[in-house]
């Protein structure tokens, strides 16, 4: 090994510092500053006196917030919606993702860049149509879509079924197609070879689906802003935006403890399935 | 119990032939190997067999039974493929025993099935281990294992060997033979390596181009090789084939290769090569081991040839000799002893009692 090539080791990882470091500060300065601004009362917040440093810290937005039925109601709508969205988006996209990718059938191919297409139409362009839809269902069933909370859990798999079967189509076509011969001669059928073989090998590209799922459903602001105007039918993104600021009066404290305590679950989630996430598990299948 | 038929088996993809017409009866423990080069179709016709491709035409038949549209797991076939196919995420107990659990055999019957099949194959120490922390070889022996644990009717083989290194190839081939010979059962095995095919066949199918080329015993497709493909493809290094002309005078043939070099041809293939005496087209074939140093005793039709030999590969127990008759290189296999140097003129043995003479428009052996 030559001295110039340690160096240029050197020299890269030194780079790699520089921006690792840089991107660490640009997206780790918002939430310590939403931190920051949590533990302050409003008139320490409006007295503009340096904005990075608590003076006189107080739990008081918190105890605000955990004790506010409307808060908690958000919080619990949220996490119905969630979950139940999950559940919905993986009973579809993995059956999807598993026939686009191995049972060759007419129009498979067709389908699938499809699938991906519908997920490029922006949700901006949707909740016109969709308001169109619910009005006309409630004119010819008289059932009224419009505001309840759980309506979000019909519409958010419109934007997370098209996601999560393409990243999962990508998955499981990376899976060696002997894998599932071996499995078909063994004695599997279809169903069988889902969720034996490829769900347990897949896992790492099931999980980013389901993380990318959860976040939708749990972030997403404009459905849940246009579709649910009554405060216990909302969701904490736009239940949050609704509640916390009256008329001009912006209630940073709670508005930043809120966001944070709305922002704890994923985090949880994430680290919780990181590692499952992060680990190859195709390795030692075939050869290679 | 299992013969496998195939009985005129068609395979196209998107009107391209793969398979064009494949006739072949393999008996019960039989243990049959198809060869032919890439794209001969050897690998979809083994697929077929197995139920992992829809044939176009033709029929297929295990144990009497036409399993056309039988779908794979019925019928009590076991797949060993090249790249082993292990499933990465269970253990080496649990991949051999996938198929058994499958069916729902009692917990006491599979661990006892896997454990024997275990000891035959060496494997026993590894049931606890994932594919990832095995070997090459080892995996090749879960896969084998995986197979034999079923007790299938038929065992396929999809070039199990060709992702090993050498050495570990040739110790694994005389594994699968000692395995073939404890447990007797229906074996069709594909590769395109003909040492492979001649060592573990009983019988090896030579196909090319869709279609079988010859069916037989190892020694009788290397000795008595119905055409001009089988004659080239069986046996390395290569059997020497060059054009050359047949003449008649007086009654007897001789071979001639170009100007200076003409054999005469054995007095008991004159009646079987005399109507072919003055036909153009004709070829030449000679394994280079009949192709020798000149030995003190001589057997009847066996005739020097001088030539200079172009380069010489010392191989310890043989010299390769290798030089130029009629523009065609030629390779002749003799004792190291013989010292033969390359760019000295020397005289070589022709054995002319294993020649073949082929034509070359039909691509008969004649």
């Amino acid at each position: 090994m030559s001295a110039s090539l340690r160096k240029e080791r050197r020299a890269a990882l030194a780079w790699s510092y520089v921006f690792l470091v840089l991107f660490a500060v640009i997206f780790l300065t918002p939430p310590l500053y939403m931190f920051i601004t949590s533990l302050k009362t409003s008139a320490e917040i409006s007295s503009a006196k340096l904005p990075w440093w608590v003076f006189h810290p107080t739990l008081d937005n918190y105890s605000a917030l955990l004790t506010s039925p409307a808060y908690l109601t958000f919080f619990r709508n949220s996490a119905v919606v969630c979950v139940a969205v999950v559940a919905i988006t993986m009973a579809i996209s993995i059956p999807a993702a598993f026939s686009l990718s191995r049972m060759r059938f007419w129009g498979s191919g067709a389908l699938a860049t499809g699938v991906f297409l519908t997920y490029l139409i922006p949700e901006t362009l949707l909740f016109i149509p969709l308001f169109k839809i619910f009005a006309f269902v409630q004119d010819w069933t008289g059932i009224e879509l419009m505001n309840h909370w759980w309506i979000l859990i019909v519409i958010f798999p419109t934007l997370t079924v098209p996601f999560c079967t393409w990243i999962m189509i990508g998955y499981f076509a990376s899976i060696p197609k002997e894998l599932d011969e071996a499995a078909l001669i063994d004695g599997a059928g279809y169903l069988q070879v889902l969720t034996r073989i490829f769900l347990p090998v897949a896992l790492p590209g099931v999980i980013a689906a389901t993380i990318f799922a959860f976040t939708v459903s749990w972030a997403d602001f404009l459905y849940p802003m246009a579709f649910a105007t009554s405060i216990d039918q909302m969701v904490l993104p736009a239940g949050i935006v609704s509640t916390l600021i009256k008329g001009d009066v912006f209630n940073w404290g709670q508005i930043m403890t809120a966001a944070l305590l709305g922002a704890a679950p994923p985090l949880v989630i994430y680290a919780f399935l990181m590692d499952y996430y992060i680990a190859g598990l195709t390795a030692g299948a075939t050869k290679g | 119990m299992a013969q496998v038929t195939l009985r005129n088996l068609v395979k196209d993809y998107d009107q391209t032939p793969a398979v064009r017409g494949i006739d072949l009866d393999i008996a019960d423990k039989e243990f049959v190997v198809l060869v032919g080069p890439s794209g001969c179709g050897k690998t979809t016709t083994l697929r077929m067999i197995a139920g992992l491709e829809d044939i176009t035409g033709g029929e297929i038949l295990i144990g009497g039974d036409v399993v056309n549209d039988v779908p794979p797991k019925d019928r009590d076939i076991a797949m060993v493929f090249q790249n082993y196919a292990l499933y990465p995420h269970m253990t080496v107990h649990e991949n051999m025993s996938f198929g058994l659990r499958l069916k729902k055999l009692p917990k006491d019957e599979i661990r006892r099935r896997v454990a024997a099949v275990a000891g035959i194959l060496g494997i026993g120490e590894l049931l606890d281990r994932k594919p990832k922390q095995l070997s090459g070889g080892q995996r090749q022996r879960v896969a084998m294992g995986r197979a034999i644990v079923r007790n299938p009717k038929v065992f396929l083989f999809d070039e199990p060997l060709s992702n090993l290194d050498a050495k570990l190839r040739v110790h694994m081939r005389t594994e699968i033979k000692k395995v073939h010979q404890k447990v007797r059962t229906t074996t069709v095995y594909v590769t395109h390596d003909q040492v492979e095919a001649m060592t573990l066949a009983d019988r090896v199918v030579v196909m090319n181009a869709g279609r079988i080329e010859q069916a037989g015993a190892p020694n009788d497709l290397y000795h008595s090789p119905a055409t001009l493909f089988v004659a080239g493809f069986i046996g390395s290094p290569a059997m020497n084939i060059t054009g050359c002309a047949l003449e008649e005078t007086a009654g007897a043939l001789r071979v001639r290769l170009d100007g200076q070099v003409s054999f005469p041809v054995p007095a008991e293939r004159t009646a079987r090569y005399r109507a072919y005496a003055g036909q153009r087209g004709l070829l030449f074939g000679l394994r280079p081991e009949h192709l020798t140093e000149m030995r003190p005793h001589s057997v009847a039709n066996q005739c020097p040839v001088e030539v200079t030999p172009e380069v010489t590969e010392p191989m310890g127990m043989e010299t390769l000799v290798f030089f130029s008759v009629n523009g065609t290189e030629m390779c002749a296999r003799t004792n190291p002893a013989a010292n033969t140097q390359p760019g000295v003129r020397t005289q070589l043995l022709a054995d002319l009692n294993h020649m073949h003479l082929i034509d070359e428009a039909s691509g008969r052996v004649l």
